[in-house]
């Protein structure tokens, strides 16, 4: 699905040279879901923005679905960003004067798809997140949780092959976290393989591989069995118990406040 | 990219950003609004001009006599030039491109006028057939007075509408007998002329029996005639070519200016034509300018609002907007504005036209203000070219927006 070959890419910030990535080397395959963490300026978001085509690298290869996306014109990044790519954002960025079901829609009306035709997928992917009801809304009137699946279904509705999702639930409190996660998970059920930007650990564990970035490098790439996010409510229920329980309110365990940093 | 989905796009787009729309709308609408107005008023002007014109050809040559004002060949100054038939004939067979002609005998005083119990006191004008072009002069029922009546010393008389609706109040005074300082003359025809109140208060006799009745010999007091299509440099030569005629007849110097008066309308109405072609390009230049103001208000505020929407812009670009349907969605915002807006102040000028010459009476200079399809048109075309280049900057800023850049979390 996504071959990434001795990646670099560099910034020129005022009159230094900023290496960001130093050779990224990476295969996700179709139906994948993977998390990418790493500390801020390791290079998470450039990689992101260089497989979203939202940016160009210096060297090496990508190819996407068997296609290179090397040196594109801008009119041929976006249109294979119409085509294969969905993109799902830390601050959802919806538009704000259209409503929720506007918004789904908005991809098919840059792939050409009539009216008629948009409206009933957008209906579709709305009910798939669980918001047939809220169609009418505007964002402003909808909760961080359900723009955050708005945005999600807005991803899906043109069907790409490859979701990213930066910092997904950066911007929400834990129990809206999990649900946000539960239909990502679903959508990788569907065949899409979806990438992950996070620097949640307990979001990172709901995915099926974990990759590392430290420094513009890959630091590790493992594998592993993917939690429900109805486990984890139970686990953070749990450790929140544990300090009441010992009589120490002012230490709460390392897991918690990384969960609830946005 | 001119689709009915893309304008469903931007609709949207207004809707959602009634404030800034009025605000850009109104900077178009007003300078097309003042273009309007003034293109107008320029017609109004033209008109005016037109309607000083109206009573008399305008490719025509008046000739009066004067006083010699110089000596010459032994003549000494001073002296009356008194035309005749003479002069009038040579001017009409040998001055080339005289299309009508007509003399003017002048009886002095207004003449006592009846018929049966009816009278009043009217001015007489003898003139030849030719008159009727050189002065538009329409007939209103019967005739025109016509060479037979100059052959014949026929007693015909043609009388203005006024005249005859004293005379006659509701009788058909055609083929009636009236007095004319006591003979009698037959009415052949009633005429109208839009020069004056005055004119319709004139009565045409044929100039050969007007000068035999009223004791004129074979005296003329002008010389008329058209021109034809001559251009200005020709009129100007058979103006010349008449005075060199008149001062051999009369012995004046060629060059003495008020021996006789010759005025050229054709150089007249073309000084005429000169000022109201300059006042309409002046009006078009104003015009356009306030519209410019307009165009750069509209590329401001489409900036300002591209910078607004930077955010959406990125957006849409993740989604696959392309760079040519994001200029698209700028460009055709801002024709659609300048379009509806201009129209209105369009519309709202063509008002304010009609209200005016409604209002105002109508003066010699300045009468019926309107604008026509054509002008119309071009404006709408004007505007929206002006609504492409409003939308060109704004809209190549928007397409060079980063969508990383754009959707960057601060």
């Amino acid at each position: 699905m996504i071959r990434l070959r001795n990646l670099h890419k560099s910034y020129t910030v005022g009159r230094n040279r900023l290496h960001v990535l130093k050779g990224i080397d990476l295969e996700i395959g179709a139906r994948e879901l993977v998390a990418v963490m790493g500390a801020s300026g390791s290079g998470k978001s450039t990689l992101m923005n260089i497989l979203g085509l939202l940016d160009r690298y210096d060297e090496g290869e990508y190819t996407l679905d068997g296609v290179a996306m090397g040196a594109l014109t801008e009119t041929r990044a976006a249109q294979y960003r119409s085509q294969y790519i969905g993109f799902v954002f830390q601050s959802f960025h919806l538009i704000p004067f259209k409503n929720a079901a506007e918004n789904v829609a908005l991809p098919l009306y840059y792939q050409g798809v009539p009216r008629k035709e948009r409206n009933e997928r957008a209906a579709v992917y709305l009910e798939k997140v669980g918001l047939a009801d809220r169609a009418e809304h505007l964002p402003s009137e909808l909760s961080g949780g359900q723009q955050q699946r708005v945005a999600i279904a807005r991803a899906l509705v043109a069907q790409p092959k490859l979701l990213l999702a930066d910092e997904p639930t950066g911007a929400l409190d834990s129990a809206t976290s999990r649900d946000v996660m539960k239909v990502l998970q679903a959508v990788q059920d569907d065949g899409v393989s979806v990438v992950i930007i996070t620097h949640e650990r307990d979001i990172a564990h709901m995915t099926d591989r974990l990759i590392h970035l430290v420094d513009g490098r890959i630091a590790g790439d493992s594998r592993q069995r993917r939690l429900n996010p109805d486990d984890v409510v139970v686990d953070i229920e749990a450790l929140d118990a544990v300090p009441a329980a010992a009589g120490a309110p002012a230490a709460p365990a390392g897991a918690v406040p990384e969960a609830a940093a946005g | 990219m001119i689709r009915f989905d893309a304008w469903q796009e931007i609709f949207d787009t207004v809707r959602h950003n009634k404030l800034r729309t009025a605000l850009t709308g109104f900077a178009v609408a007003w300078g097309i609004f003042m273009l309007v107005v003034l293109l107008g008023s320029g017609k109004g002007l033209e008109h005016g001009v037109d309607y000083q014109f109206r009573d008399d050809a305008v490719n025509s040559i008046w000739i009066s006599s004067g006083q010699t004002s110089v000596a010459y060949k032994g003549m000494q100054p001073g002296r009356e030039v008194q035309f005749d038939n003479q002069d009038y004939d040579e001017v009409t067979t040998r001055v080339p491109g005289v299309e009508y002609a007509s003399a003017r005998f002048w009886i002095f005083g207004s003449q006592q006028v009846n018929y049966k119990n009816e009278n009043g006191s009217y001015t007489i004008r003898a003139v030849h057939p030719g008159h009727q072009v050189l002065e538009r002069t329409k007939v209103v029922s019967g005739r025109y007075l016509n060479e037979l009546d100059l052959r014949q010393f026929r007693k015909s008389a043609l009388l203005g509408t006024l005249v005859a609706a004293a005379l006659f109040r509701d009788e058909d005074p055609i083929g009636k007998e009236i007095r004319i300082g006591g003979i009698s003359f037959k009415v052949v025809g009633v005429f109208d002329d839009e020069g004056s109140e005055r004119e319709r208060e004139f009565i045409y006799l044929p100039i050969s029996t007007a000068q035999r009745t009223f004791n004129g010999g074979n005296r003329l007091s002008q010389i008329l005639y058209t021109t034809g299509d001559a251009s200005l440099a020709e009129s100007e030569k058979m103006a010349g070519a008449s005075r060199r005629i008149l001062s051999v007849n009369h012995t004046f110097d060629p060059d003495d200016e008020r021996a006789i008066y010759v005025n050229n309308n054709v150089e007249n109405y073309q000084k005429i034509v000169a000022l109201t072609g300059a006042i309409r390009l002046f009006v078009w230049v104003v015009g356009i300018g306030t519209l410019l103001a307009g165009v750069v208000g509209v590329s401001n505020i489409m900036l300002v609002a591209v910078r607004e929407r930077t955010r959406e812009i990125g957006i849409r670009k993740a989604l696959g907007a392309t760079p040519a349907s994001i200029v698209g969605l700028v460009l055709q915002e801002s024709v659609l504005i300048t379009t509806v807006a201009g129209y209105a102040g369009l519309v709202l000028g063509v008002l304010v036209l009609e209200g005016l010459s409604r209002a105002i009476p109508d003066a010699a200079f300045f009468r019926n203000p309107q604008v026509d399809l054509r002008v119309a048109l071009s404006a709408t075309v004007l505007l929206i070219v002006a609504g492409t280049v409003a939308g060109f900057f704004p809209a190549r800023r928007a397409a060079a927006i980063r969508p990383i850049e754009a959707l960057r979390d601060e």
